[in-house]
């Protein structure tokens, strides 16, 4: 099973950026994933700017880059924006959105659907390997039983052999979009006079009951869980049925959460997971669970 | 301008068609819609009984089949296809892409509507639909502006449907997992968002905590209105400060919006709520035909009256209207 990191979902400063990809380049990661895939408000790094970061990385190590695109479109120009990613060449792009699967099959080349993307079973799976479909990282709400009832389907199609299927296996779930931003909305401030407040908060703002139970994460327009996502106990299962685990990036050294998940593979050890872990999807069950 | 009304149930869907309706849409009696709820929906002599209703009115009616088939079991899926094409229904509203390739090859012919579970928001998205599945009509998800909703009028050729009036789903419908975060059951998997099943009342001394899965989704004191616990309309702290984080209890109503939405050609303006009583659906029903009447006359110079918004204000959640994510200051 190959480790991937996925794209930065908080709003960092382009040094912190910058200071992430270099640590991540020299990880052990086989893939990265890179792009703005939250707010296109957000502009420490242009579309160009990505585009050509990722091809800096792509030239300078032998990892798999990935362009990753806006999770939710829905102005005019967040489609011209998305179509500078559908044309940049080389590297592969990982569709957030509907709108992202249709230009990359418009224009004949391969994909991999983001988990944002609602494919939930074998005739979906189906239709978007026949729009070019490369690899599927399944909806975070999704189960290990979900998974493997799937898969042994598209086994028995003899299908499966033709994409790479990821699971996100760290780091806080992306759980829901929306117009509204909740960062801006938490400062008091409406979306058109946010000034990218989100800049403040690298790794979101919690959000907490009543009873002082944390429930979820505010990163601008996207809603996330309040706990941290941790499969690492459930590594060497996952590596029986699954290609790619993702780690979601939250802190800037990097490296060594990819190192310990890698030990994981190779040398399995049981360690309890914390207070503000989570696995509980993956066990059927509510996902802010632990079992 | 299609007013599209909700029916959970036969009386329902009834009194919405006697109070105006142009179209009703329902679901089947089971997890392949997103309003599963319990003593809702229809069975097939039920189906069977308001299509017939519907079309001796020459009303038009459309099924829902809107949630996610699940692995080993999308012959459940299927069969709700083949059970609502054989019923002579209007048009199947899906979301699914399998669901969708399902019905799209073995019913060439069937009008099918993309439903707001789909969360198509611009016009590349919707052209996918179009040409992978021939659907001939998008429900647009509550997170666009009138702008938006206009740019992508002029942007497309298909039929565009908009939420007009109802309970308020702040996400991108169909992308939304938090109630699966916190209950394990989510729209897209079982149909339903904070189930019921899982919502507990608990009286206090000057007090009443709602609960969804043992988390504390709000507390009310004597003096409040306390709402049905949809998790994202709860009040939570954000660093020590108490409010409704994400959304306050509120509905969605865009009447003052009408001359926008005709003006862009928006062919069917949906009213939400097939969980709710026929007693609300006559109300809410008749004052939208009497709105969409009267703004198609007057044009630019409808303005909703005031005795309108109060009627349907007073049958929203949390007694106040929103326009929602239209109104750009929303956001």
């Amino acid at each position: 099973m190959k480790i991937s990191l996925g794209p930065v979902r908080y709003f960092w400063p382009k040094q912190d950026i910058a200071e992430f990809y270099d640590n991540a380049i020299n990880s052990d990661a086989d893939i990265i994933y890179l792009g703005e895939v939250v707010c296109s408000k957000r502009r420490e790094l242009t579309t160009p700017d990505w585009i050509e970061l990722a091809k800096s990385l792509a030239d300078n190590s032998d990892k798999q880059i990935v362009l990753s695109t806006l999770a939710l479109i829905s102005a005019p120009s967040e489609l011209s924006e998305l179509s500078r990613y559908c044309d940049n060449g080389d590297l592969l792009v990982e569709a957030n959105d509907m709108a992202a699967v249709q230009q990359m099959h418009e224009r004949k080349l391969p994909f991999v659907v983001g988990s944002q993307i609602n494919c939930y079973n074998l005739s979906a799976l189906k239709r978007l390997l026949s729009m070019g479909m490369s690899r599927w990282v399944m909806p975070v709400e999704l189960s290990s039983e979900w998974l493997r009832t799937l898969l042994d389907e598209a086994k028995q199609e003899g299908i499966r052999e033709q994409f790479e299927v990821e699971v996100q296996a760290h780091g806080h779930l992306p759980l829901a979009y929306s117009a509204r931003c909740f960062t801006a909305r938490s400062e008091d401030r409406p979306k058109d006079k946010c000034e990218k407040c989100c800049i403040n908060y690298p790794q979101g703002r919690g959000v907490d009951s009543q009873e002082g139970e944390r429930l979820f994460t505010l990163n601008g327009l996207e809603t996330q869980s309040g706990l941290s996502y941790n499969l690492k106990n459930e590594m060497p299962t996952m590596a029986e049925f699954v290609d790619i685990a993702r780690i979601s990036p939250e802190q800037l050294d990097i490296a060594p959460v990819v190192t310990a998940f890698k030990q994981q593979l190779e040398a399995p050890a049981f360690e309890p997971l914390t207070k503000q872990e989570c696995n509980g999807y993956w066990h059927k069950v509510a996902g802010m669970d632990q079992l | 301008m299609e007013l599209l009304c909700p029916a959970g149930t036969l009386p329902a869907l009834k009194t919405a068609i006697d109070h105006g309706a142009d179209a009703v849409y329902l679901g089947l009696k089971d997890d392949t819609n997103a309003r599963h709820f319990a003593g809702l929906n229809f069975n097939e002599k039920r189906l069977e009984q308001g299509i017939a209703y519907a079309h001796q009115h020459g009303k038009r009616a459309q099924i829902a089949i809107n949630t996610f088939a699940h692995p080993g079991a999308e012959k459940r899926w299927q069969y709700a296809v083949d059970a609502a094409v054989g019923s002579g229904v209007d048009a199947l509203i899906l979301a699914d892409i399998g669901v969708l390739d399902y019905a799209s090859n073995k019913y060439p012919d069937a009008e099918l509507h993309l439903s707001v579970q789909a969360s198509a928001t611009s016009a590349d998205a919707i052209r996918m639909y179009e040409q992978q599945f021939g659907v001939t009509r998008v429900v647009l998800p509550r997170v666009l502006s009138i702008k938006q909703v206009k740019q992508l009028a002029s942007a497309t050729d298909l039929e565009l449907e908009v939420f007009a009036f109802g309970s308020l789903c702040i996400m991108s419908e169909g992308r939304c997992y938090l109630s699966s975060y916190m209950t394990g059951e989510s729209p897209n998997t079982v149909g339903a968002c904070s189930p019921a099943k899982f919502v507990r009342w608990e009286p206090k001394e000057n007090q009443l905590d709602v609960r969804l899965n043992n988390v504390l989704i709000d507390r009310f004191g004597d003096d409040e209105h306390a709402g049905y616990p949809t998790l994202c309309k709860g009040r939570f702290d954000v660093d020590n400060q108490r409010y409704h984080v994400l959304e306050e209890p509120t509905s969605l109503n865009t009447l003052a919006l009408l001359p926008d939405l005709l003006e862009a050609g928006i062919s069917a303006v949906k009213i939400e709520g097939r969980q709710r009583s026929p007693a609300y659906v006559a109300q809410v029903t008749q004052a939208w035909r009497q709105a969409i009447d009267e703004a198609k006359a007057k044009g630019k110079d409808y303005k909703p009256d005031a005795g309108s918004m109060e009627a349907l204000g007073e049958l929203a959640e949390g007694y106040q209207t929103t326009l929602g994510p239209y109104h750009r200051a929303w956001q």
